[in-house]
């Protein structure tokens, strides 16, 4: 078993209205040294595989048509290995 | 002429498209999200609305039902397919229109009549306009910002594939006042105004129903039928 933790992030160059809210409020709240904020999505996935390499490419081609538009969005996920309980 | 309107978990402009459909006299079907095939339709609409909840993203679960698979095989025949606000969403994600959508700048859902202007009126959804005309059509919108990269804002450009831009102030951000697209072939549309809700003086502007009744036109023209 896998567990992966999936982060999808908007682009660098495309506008972030969302942490750019944030921002304001946080600079509203006295906090003057946030310079940047932006907004993603944080997802975890279990995977019931024992294959480290076919989990990843299985992983990638999750990311790639449906858990990230690549248009607007990167991604990176990261996997750790969990034993079933009970096994 | 026949039209297939596209209901999915979420849509909620499916019935006034349905009804924009009708009041142009020809035969029109809901169709779900689980069919497969849509051979029997020669113009397809997917609906505004909220499909899947716009869980993940706006339009990213829809792009994977079946009627998406049809849908594409359909588009690829050189059928109508007309895709308005979430509509224009699920067609971005299946790849049908280049770009994707992003929140309005300003964060705030806008929900009020804007003017257009009519770029291209060469399409067959936009033959009865007149190139440079100013129209009124609503917007409800969330996620309506277009954003693509500068080398597909060149080739949209090249191609004549701008349909809409804003004419007066842009709502939500998008990258040159982007409203509606079309594909290459021009087959393909997808707006982010709601042109089924601008069909009668009751709902405030009339506007809309030109587009209608250009697909109608250009089908008949396209298919021998002036008679009809």
């Amino acid at each position: 078993m896998f567990k992966a933790t999936v982060y999808v992030t908007i682009k660098e160059n495309v506008l972030d209205p969302q942490g750019t809210a944030v921002q304001g409020a946080l600079h509203t709240m006295g906090f003057d040294d946030v310079e940047r904020v932006r907004i993603g999505k944080y997802m975890e996935i279990d995977l019931n595989t024992a294959d480290r390499a076919e989990a990843e490419s299985r992983l990638k081609a999750m990311c790639e048509k449906l858990l990230a538009n690549t248009v607007v969005e990167d991604y990176r996920f990261e996997l750790t290995e969990h034993v079933k309980e009970g096994v | 002429m026949r039209f297939g309107v596209l209901v999915f978990p979420g849509s909620n402009c499916d019935i006034d498209c349905y009804k924009a459909v009708e009041a142009l006299g020809e035969p029109v079907d809901y169709v779900w999200h689980t069919a497969d095939d849509l051979s029997a339709y020669d113009c397809i609409i997917v609906p505004g609305g909220f499909s899947y909840g716009d869980y993940l993203r706006c339009g990213a679960i829809a792009r994977f039902t079946n009627v998406m698979g049809a849908l594409v095989k359909a588009a690829e025949e050189g059928k109508y397919v007309l895709g308005i606000c979430n509509g224009f969403q699920i067609l971005t994600e299946a790849g049908l229109l280049p770009g994707a959508l992003l929140r309005n700048n300003s964060l705030k859902f806008r929900c009020h009549p804007a003017d257009l202007r009519v770029e291209n009126a060469s399409t067959p959804f936009t033959r009865e306009y007149e190139a440079g005309e100013v129209i009124d059509i609503p917007i409800a919108h969330g996620e309506g910002n277009y954003y693509c990269d500068e080398a597909t804002l060149a080739e949209l450009k090249a191609n004549n594939q701008i349909v809409f831009r804003y004419a007066g102030s842009n709502p939500n951000g998008s990258i040159d006042d982007i409203a509606g697209i079309c594909n290459k072939a021009g087959n393909v549309l997808g707006m982010m105004p709601h042109p089924e809700r601008a069909v009668s003086e009751l709902l405030g502007s009339v506007d809309g129903k030109r587009m209608f009744t250009s697909i109608l036109s250009a089908w008949r023209e396209q298919n021998g039928a002036a008679a009809r």
